[in-house]
């Protein structure tokens, strides 16, 4: 019988800890944003977050860390390995790897994030107004984004890169253009769906005009998926960015970005002689897909007052 | 009592029709009703009986593949039968009319604060600024019985019970000042003692606004309590109307009788308990006669062939039957029914 009071687990210990601050006085209603509050409970989320600060703010600030120019070529170091002149070693123009990945990181999360929000304002919005409303609006988005959906991505990519020409801001518009319609399927079924609950008829019963109803309303009770998507998105685009960029039509190759970085790698002799050109930027894209993920979690999480927290 | 009140709402004869895969559903049946200011008007009927999509209507509330085929709906000068457009409802919806509805769980967005919601009312149809509205809404939580309005201002929906949260619905529709406010069952979902209490804040509201009550449902105890007026339905179409002592004690209708003899309460000990035979008519069919006609075991030779009229019973109560008409035969209503009438003459109250 002692022997299981004895035995606490690490529940019981914490639960004994607020208990003796409660008996103390000491806890108190917090004053602070409860979204704020529950976010900053969940450890991954604040990791992740940790995380991706860490790599945007090192990208944004890329000038004061690294001393090298990404783009200044020095033949007389070529492949070089990590030393204490290069801290990830030079490539096989004897760029230095270090400076390339962090200055690669504005672009390359330029592309992601900004395709995937972009992505995400055409979709959502659109999807939002025509779900709720329905009838030949959403008939003509939905066939829209299917002609979209099923159109070859390189053949489109050819074909506006062969028209606007190559740039960043015509990759960000390709992948808005090309990445617009999952959003928009996804958040029409969440409004289907909560269209029909019956809060949404009380609020129609109150007077409550359509746009104020599915975006002030609604919008929020679908936001959870949208948010996941939004980051599996960003993930999903600097892949594809680094995918394109191989193939020499994505972002123009005198432009670090971590695909260009990964694909200078391609040949096997790289793969098994010089490590530093390909794992160090593997690790630094894995990380950050990673830390968005955990952030799209933890906000979907905080903003759903029926999870506790 | 009632004659002398100002009419708000009058609804004549109005059909609804839903297109179901191509075929037509006529869920109202030519249905009228008056509304007086002020008043509490019960509209009771069985399930699929129409009582819901005939008040939703009022609202411009129907499904999509419904609409009102035939009719008026007269409010304030308007034809609310004639309007299309969402701007012509926006301007009666929630200011004009309210409705609240059965189930207090899912009525209320999850994610914002009781508080937002109801300040969200106030501010759209009242025009107050944010700093009155709330103080507005806190006065309106006060009034419905929450108490510690001001901490329960800034809970969730998911802190509330399910009486509590058809508390807060109240508020909000009531917030909106509406001249007509319409409860869909607001009581079905919620236990006894809590429904009672939740009437008490209807009526007490009702005295303070001056608003008109259109109270749908199928419990007649609740009808007892809060009705002045009683319409009862069936198969989309009103058959009986009138006070509510008069239909309760003095009911003409055969729909109206079985109604009340399905009341256990009104049973005697050792009876068995009354049971209306059949199925309500099959409502993509033209019906034929009175519609409840097929179900009724007194039913006349008449009643299967053509629909019966209004005939007068007082000033107040009508009925659709043919047996009101001077030459039908006597038929007795059954024994609960004409128990009730002695009982009405003995003076002895129901449900007192």
């Amino acid at each position: 019988m002692n022997d299981i009071k004895k035995k606490k687990t690490r529940l019981d210990r914490s639960f004994d800890k607020i208990r003796a601050r409660e008996e103390a006085g000491l806890l108190k209603q917090s004053k602070m944003n409860r979204q704020l509050r529950k976010i900053l409970n969940n450890r991954l989320a604040v990791g992740g977050f940790v995380i991706f600060s860490l790599i945007l703010l090192a990208s944004i600030f890329a000038p004061l860390i690294c001393q090298y120019d990404p783009l200044a070529i020095d033949l007389k170091a070529v492949l070089q390995a990590p030393s204490a002149d290069h801290i990830l070693g030079t490539d096989r123009v004897g760029r230095d790897v270090f400076a390339r990945i962090v200055y690669g990181g504005r672009i390359s999360i330029l592309v992601g994030l900004g395709s995937a929000l972009g992505a995400a304002l055409v979709g959502v919005s659109l999807g939002c107004y025509a779900g709720y409303k329905g009838g030949l609006i959403d008939g003509l988005f939905l066939r829209l984004s299917e002609i979209f959906m099923a159109f070859p991505q390189i053949i489109l990519v050819l074909l506006l890169v062969s028209i606007l020409g190559q740039s960043l801001i015509n990759l960000i518009v390709i992948f808005i253009i090309t990445g617009w319609g999952p959003m928009y399927r996804m958040t029409r079924a969440r409004m289907l769906s909560l269209r029909e609950e019956e809060y949404v008829q009380a609020l129609k019963a109150f007077g409550l005009g359509t746009a104020t109803i599915t975006y002030k309303h609604i919008l929020p009770n679908a936001l959870g998926p949208v948010m996941v998507n939004i980051t599996l998105s960003t993930a999903m685009f600097i892949l594809q960015e680094a995918a394109l960029s191989f193939l020499g039509l994505g972002v123009p190759l005198n432009i670090a970005t971590w695909g260009n970085i990964l694909n200078a790698a391609q040949e096997l002799r790289i793969l098994q002689e010089s490590w530093w050109m390909w794992l160090p930027v593997g690790i630094v894209i894995s990380l950050f897909v990673l830390s968005v993920n955990f952030i799209g979690d933890g906000l979907r999480d905080s903003t759903d007052p029926s999870q506790q927290g | 009592m009632t004659e002398t009140r100002e009419k708000i709402l009058r609804v004549e004869d109005v059909v609804i029709r839903f297109n179901l895969r191509g075929k037509e559903l006529t869920a109202v049946r030519s249905a009228s009703l008056d509304l007086y200011k002020g008043e509490t008007l019960a509209i009771v009927g069985e399930s699929g009986s129409g009582k819901s999509v005939f008040t939703k209507s009022f609202l411009g509330m129907l499904d999509k593949n419904g609409r009102v085929a035939s009719g008026n709906i007269l409010f304030e000068g308007e034809n609310l039968a004639e309007f299309t457009r969402e701007e012509q409802w926006l301007k009666i919806r929630g200011r004009k009319i309210a409705m609240i509805f059965q189930d207090p769980m899912t009525a209320l967005n999850p994610l914002k604060t009781i508080g937002e919601q109801i300040r969200e009312v106030i501010t759209l149809h009242r025009g107050m600024n944010r700093q009155e509205a709330r103080e507005e809404a806190l006065a309106m939580l006060g009034k419905v019985g929450i108490g510690d309005a001001a901490q329960r201002y800034g809970q969730y929906p998911h802190e509330f019970s399910g009486g509590m949260r058809q508390r807060v619905v109240i508020a909000i529709a009531a917030a909106c000042r509406p001249d007509i406010l319409i409860c869909d069952e607001p009581t079905t979902a919620l236990d006894v003692t809590i429904q009672a209490q939740i009437l008490e804040n209807l009526k007490e509201l009702q005295r303070e606004m001056g608003m008109s009550i259109i109270f749908i449902t199928h419990d007649l105890g609740v009808v007892a309590n809060v009705a002045d007026r009683v319409a009862v339905m069936y198969a989309g179409e009103i058959v009986e109307y009138g006070r509510t002592p008069e239909v309760f004690y003095d009911p003409r209708h055969p729909y109206s009788w079985a109604l009340l003899a399905s009341l256990p309460q009104l049973g005697e000990k050792g009876e068995d308990l009354y049971t209306i035979h059949g199925t309500p008519p099959n409502l993509f069919k033209e019906i034929k006669g009175d519609a409840f006609a097929p179900r009724n075991p007194r039913a006349l030779k008449i009643d299967f062939e053509e629909a019966p009229p209004w005939f007068a019973v007082s000033d107040t109560h009508f009925a659709k039957t043919w047996l009101l008409h001077e030459s039908a035969p006597e038929v007795e209503a059954p024994k609960i029914i004409q128990r009730l009438k002695e009982k009405s003459l003995k003076g002895l109250d129901y449900g007192s």
